[in-house]
């Protein structure tokens, strides 16, 4: 019985984490510009591995594979926000505007630049 | 507990993670500016992060964690040195704009 509900929790939460990372996915393809694919890709990453990863930590225990990955999580919580904030500042500073509705072809920037 | 395997739902959630990463890598090789490539680096690397460590369970071999461990540290620093290039225009020195 705690077995199943072991099985079930890890399961549960792997099969979550998928489906953030789908929905990542899904984001990054349809967006209409830079600035709202960083908005659906960083959030729907670090949420999605966590979770997969969480529920990995909670289906090895803690006396064996458990602990390296925490430390993997813990890896994914600080690097996912700090790579997407520093990619839109940079992308900002290097000229990239945002899409807006009234200016739907602004989300530009030539390659050439 | 080792009546319960969940070998098979490791194996399936990492082909389900290897098809989002080669559709993300359609964002990468089209995607109109150079932010949208880098972006979708960043994020192929992640899902292979957590692609290696399903890897290490699913195959009970305890090395392929400290493989997906470096290569985490190593995407997150790829991708904050191409967005100082990308900003910059320079990889050394100080911060000045």
């Amino acid at each position: 019985m705690l077995a199943a509900a072991h099985a079930l929790i890890a399961s549960l939460l792997v099969i979550t984490g998928a489906a953030f990372f789908f929905i990542g996915t899904i984001g990054l393809l349809r967006f209409p510009d830079f600035y709202t694919r960083v908005h659906a890709v960083t959030k729907c990453d670090a949420l999605g591995g966590g979770l997969v990863l969480l529920g990995l930590a909670i289906w090895s225990g803690p006396d064996g594979e458990g602990v390296r990955i925490v430390a993997l999580i813990a890896l994914i919580l600080v690097s996912s926000p700090t790579a997407g904030h520093a990619l839109a500042r940079a992308a900002f500073r290097a000229g990239l505007k945002p899409w807006t509705r009234e200016h739907p072809r602004q989300g530009g920037m030539h390659e050439s630049d | 507990m080792n009546e319960w395997s969940l070998i098979p739902l490791f194996w399936g959630v990492l082909i389900f993670l290897l098809v989002n990463a080669f559709a993300c890598l359609w964002r990468g090789l089209a995607g109109p500016t150079l932010p949208d490539r880098i972006l979708a680096a960043n994020v192929i690397g992640t899902k292979t992060m957590v692609v290696l460590v399903l890897l290490g369970l699913a195959r009970e071999q305890g090395i392929w964690l400290d493989v997906a461990l470096v290569y985490g540290l190593l995407s997150f620093t790829v991708t904050l040195v191409a967005s100082r290039l990308l900003e910059t225009g320079r990889l050394k020195g100080a911060w000045r704009n």
